[in-house]
């Protein structure tokens, strides 16, 4: 019997079984066991949240190893963690620890402005973030597993999730309507390579599962994604900055499977007390938004 | 055949497609209503302890325990396996199955995700590529489970009566053996 680990279809394939579920942003063990127990099919360990890494500023890193180990013997779900945006070392360290998908996050600050980390290297999977499909492809094109949206992480404010997917949705559809001569300039436009251009062209959708993040703060937020073509959605600090975490948690995750029925909707948005506050994208600073970051 | 895949997180749509393919309807079952209609059920790749949250708490976990102890077909991969299983080991807390299959289900046996792995397997007289992905294994089975597959030493294809199980995922690769012997071995003798 000859086995093969860390194959693109076992790492891609990891990504197919977090389908149709909420992945959430955990900086303990305790959020993380309210996570496990609310239905959350991964949790994502790390130290501050992005609403907290954007009100207290400065480099924001990888998260302690012990931090993540705790969280790794608490919960059986899948465990995720985040690296800094190029910072092959510390994907280096994160693999090591067995974590289930390492996330190279426009969160943190860029360990690299020209480069990202070449994911083909490591048996763990990456999930990266993408704007449009260009993004979207070079990432794969560099070996991750799973895309998410990226939105506008740590605001509460839905918009730039919404405009990520519509972006990447509408530029698929594009591809899908052109005459097979016409790929060739559309792979330069969008500044990707020409055989997966090819392949979504042909396919009508990305290659690995295409999951959104970024502002989802109610079960609305979640569904609205789903309804958008989301395989599934990451909530950061959605849940956790919430007035009752563990019913906004269910709530969400209730929310992801029955995205198209309205009477669920409306019940489990019922009762959830405060949503997380948000700030509106518009009013911060250019400089300051985390989804241009990442190229 | 109308063939349920239950819809509440995980893989299903791929195991809708490898029932169309096998000639048959594929159907998302979210509701008890939709599980009334079907003639066999699959339960998907996905992660165990979200679907039986799910299931619980959408009035699905008796309905589904009940059509399988009247002899439902039913076939489950991965967390599919754990679902169907009547022991766990490495469970959440106080984890719930829908049960059925006298197996111990080891969780994530094989190790976390870099422990991931595909490999060639003998199945039902063929070889086929397995995909196992943070995968369980069987650590003990009944008398009146069948062995049909197995990997490091243990079952990772079970049968039992009305009840099939594999540890591995045969929806993500296009070799339909494994759905093609629940259809035809399974479901018409039921």
């Amino acid at each position: 019997m000859s086995e093969a680990t860390g194959t693109a279809r076992v790492k891609r394939g990891m990504a197919e079984m977090l389908k149709g579920g909420v992945i959430m942003d955990v900086v303990n063990v305790e959020q993380a066991k309210i996570a496990e127990e609310a239905g959350a099919c991964a949790v994502m360990a790390l130290e501050r949240v992005p609403a907290d890494i954007r009100a207290q500023g400065g480099v924001a890193r990888m998260s302690d190893p012990d931090m993540i180990e705790k969280i790794q013997a608490a919960v059986s779900i899948p465990v995720m963690a985040k690296v800094r945006i190029g910072h092959f070392v510390e994907a280096q360290i994160i693999e090591s620890l067995a974590v289930d998908y390492i996330d190279e996050s426009e969160v943190l600050t860029p360990a690299d402005y020209t480069n990202h980390i070449d994911k083909w290297d490591f048996k763990v999977p990456f999930v990266c973030g993408a704007t449009n499909l260009g993004e979207a492809l070079r990432r794969i094109n560099e070996g991750a597993a799973m895309i998410r949206s990226k939105g506008e992480a740590g605001t509460g404010d839905v918009s730039n999730a919404m405009m990520h997917m519509r972006t990447i949705g509408a530029e698929i559809r594009r591809l899908t309507s052109m005459r097979e001569d016409e790929l060739y300039v559309a792979a330069k436009e969008l500044q990707a390579p020409y055989a997966l251009v090819k392949e979504v062209a042909e396919t009508g959708k990305l290659p690995v599962v295409l999951f959104t993040a970024g502002g989802i703060a109610t079960p609305a937020d979640a569904a609205l994604m789903m309804q958008m073509g989301a395989d599934g959605v990451f909530i950061g600090s959605g849940i956790f900055k919430s007035g009752n975490p563990a019913h906004r948690a269910a709530a969400c995750v209730k929310a992801t499977t029955f995205y198209k029925d309205a009477k669920v909707l409306a019940e489990v948005s019922r009762g959830l007390g405060e949503a997380m506050v948000g700030i509106n994208v518009a009013d911060i600073p250019v400089p300051h938004r985390l989804a241009d970051r990442g190229w | 055949m109308r063939v349920g895949v239950l819809a509440l997180q995980g893989d299903f749509r791929e195991h809708i497609a490898a029932a169309e393919a096998c000639g048959h309807q594929g159907i998302e079952i979210r509701t008890e209503a939709e599980l009334s209609s079907i003639d066999a059920l699959i339960l998907p790749g996905g992660e165990s302890t979200t679907i039986i949250h799910l299931a619980q708490t959408f009035n699905l976990f008796q309905p589904i325990r009940d059509r399988i102890r009247n002899g439902l077909a039913v076939y489950g991969s991965c967390a599919g396996m754990i679902l169907l299983a009547d022991r766990i080991i490495d469970g959440a807390k106080d984890q719930k199955t829908f049960g059925g299959l006298d197996i111990t289900v080891r969780r994530n046996a094989f190790g976390r995700q870099v422990d991931s792995f595909e490999s060639d397997i003998e199945f039902n007289g063929a070889t086929l590529k397995a995909v196992f992905i943070r995968a369980p294994w069987v650590e003990e089975n009944g008398e009146g489970v069948e062995v049909l597959s197995t990997a490091a030493g243990h079952p990772v294809a079970v049968r039992q009566g009305n009840i099939l199980a594999t540890s591995f995922h045969p929806e993500l690769t296009a070799d339909l053996a494994v759905h093609r012997y629940f259809f035809d071995e399974i479901c018409k003798s039921g």
